[in-house]
């Protein structure tokens, strides 16, 4: 695995367990500053618990997750909202407050955390919402919004702030051809503009490689490779070409574990 | 021995849900105080859970104190004392039926609303936004529905009391004929602001504790499914139900039972 000179998210032999399944088992990640990095996977490998185990929501069973040096899982109530404070977070449904505006939910974490006159916040707002493309919905309440715009003011919500880092969970599901080049080039360029670190968590291959400097691949509880999008197209790993190249054979089970299939089906006839 | 462990389990897991029922209640109400921010959210829920449960308050508090005065009536009639309707209606809707029958509705009118309203927006993780917005959803969701229900609450009652004091007379006085000037001079002899209308009124306090404690916890601690969240507005009302009928009994009991 590559060192990098300034690392803001460093994750520590990680465990983490739902039941008695394991989803991570003493993982190592390193997330750089100021760039952009994947984190790529087959569904159901933990890619989204990651993302809720940085930003505090879950704790591990064991190990050390140092957002700028402070531990997470060891941090108290009040410390943890406090850091929460320099995070964005894209969840996968959006999840807008429903019962406030598209307007009032950009707004809503500027109010909470800054001081600033509401023509002031007004201008802020329309400025997020004019980077997804939706400065003319701002009208409209949550239920009028398509899946796909309702992502799309939801991260406007998630740099409402202007957070030093930002987590995208899944941010192309559901999106057009035109939103998804939009998105693609918008997190590009904030990430340019604004020197925040982004995690990308998808597995869009073709978006993801296209816009990270780093990427993270997890299968089986573990990172199976790490690295730049040339060299993870060069990594010769059967696991890591089956997931790049999208093969249904493989290493990596497209099934979830079961009983042999024949067996299955005539165990009804007995 | 199996049966004796499931024993064992269902207790530990009742005693554990009971230790998160404390820790959402001290963490939402134990912080420092937001007057400027906490006000406004306070009021609307206000509106939601008492405003909007006046219309069945008071159409239940009329019917049930028109009721009594009726029932009353016909009773008292045979033994010559119909007079003493006012302080037969006024006694029973201060001291229990105002207090008990208003929690109940407002179980499930306002108690149920609570649990499925923080459960749905656990569901579409708007509680965790919220909580990766740096905004604590127990402070900021819990917290003024929780204060709402209990202000609210004695309120409602009171307002039952009320208007059922009135239904006893509109069927007493208006429709039945008692001479007006003893149906009120009976009630207002006999009803102690001490021992009937503060009792009433504690009791009603502590109806608006349980009830919106268990609404609020309800929906907070919810599985974020469908199946989750009506699972968990039914045990709402049944939880609080019982809760009500529960503690009505201990407390009538404390409040009355030397008489």
């Amino acid at each position: 695995m590559n060192e990098f000179d300034d690392v803001v998210i460093d994750i520590q032999k990680l465990s983490f367990s739902r039941g008695e399944r394991s989803i991570y088992n003493e993982v190592d990640i390193k997330i750089p500053r100021g760039k952009i990095t994947g984190i790529m996977g087959p569904s159901g490998t933990g890619k989204t618990t990651l993302l809720r185990l940085i930003g505090g929501q879950l704790k591990p069973d064991r190990g050390a997750i140092l957002v700028d040096g402070e531990n997470i899982p060891e941090l108290g109530r009040s410390d943890l909202f406090s850091v929460r404070e320099r995070m964005g977070m894209l969840f996968q449904s959006g999840a807008l407050f429903t019962d406030i505006s598209v307007f009032e939910n950009v707004a809503f974490p500027i109010r909470v955390h800054t001081d600033l006159a509401d023509d002031m916040i007004r201008d802020v707002v329309l400025m997020k919402l004019q980077a997804v493309g939706l400065r003319g919905a701002h009208n409209l309440m949550p239920s009028e919004l398509s899946g796909g715009m309702a992502r799309r003011v939801a991260l406007a919500r998630a740099i409402a702030l202007d957070p030093d880092i930002v987590m995208y969970d899944e941010p192309f599901t559901g999106q057009d051809p035109i939103a998804m080049g939009v998105l693609v080039n918008l997190i590009r360029r904030l990430n340019n503009s604004l020197g925040h670190t982004s995690i990308i968590v998808s597995h869009d291959i073709q978006e993801t490689l296209g816009i990270a400097d780093y990427i993270h691949i997890i299968a089986d509880s573990k990172v199976i490779a790490s690295g730049t999008p040339e060299e993870l197209r060069q990594v010769d790993s059967p696991q890591v070409k089956q997931f790049m190249h999208g093969l249904p054979d493989g290493p990596v089970p497209f099934h979830y574990p079961a009983g042999d299939y024949e067996t299955d089906l005539l165990r009804g006839q007995g | 021995m199996n049966q004796l462990a499931l024993l064992g389990h269902v207790a530990l897991s009742k005693l554990a849900a009971f230790g998160r029922a404390g820790m959402i209640l001290f963490q939402s109400l134990v912080a420092k105080p937001q007057p400027l921010i906490m006000f406004p959210l306070f009021i609307k829920q206000v509106y939601f859970v008492g405003v909007l449960s006046l219309i069945i308050i008071v159409v239940s508090g009329l019917f049930i104190g028109m009721v009594l005065g009726l029932q009353g009536y016909t009773i008292l009639v045979d033994y010559g004392s119909e007079q003493a309707v006012g302080q037969m209606v006024a006694l029973s809707l201060v001291r229990e039926l105002a207090p008990v029958v208003t929690a109940l509705l407002f179980a499930g009118r306002a108690g149920s609303a609570l649990t499925a309203e923080i459960g749905l927006m656990k569901a579409t993780e708007q509680l965790s936004s919220l909580e990766m917005i740096g905004v604590d959803p127990l402070r900021r969701i819990v917290a003024p529905r929780f204060w709402a229900g209990f202000v609210c609450l004695p309120i409602l009652s009171a307002i039952f009391a009320l208007v059922g004091v009135y239904g006893g007379a509109i069927v007493g006085v208006e429709w039945l004929g008692i001479y007006d000037g003893s149906f009120w001079a009976n009630m207002q002899n006999s009803v102690d602001f001490y021992d009937d209308v503060l009792n009433g009124l504690i009791k009603a306090v502590v109806f608006g504790f349980v009830v919106t404690w268990i609404a609020v916890f309800q929906g907070y601690d919810c599985m974020p499914t469908s199946e989750g969240i009506s699972q968990a507005t039914t045990k709402t009302v049944v939880y609080a139900s019982l809760a009500v009928l529960g503690l009505d009994f201990i407390l009538t009991a404390v409040m009355f039972g030397e008489l």
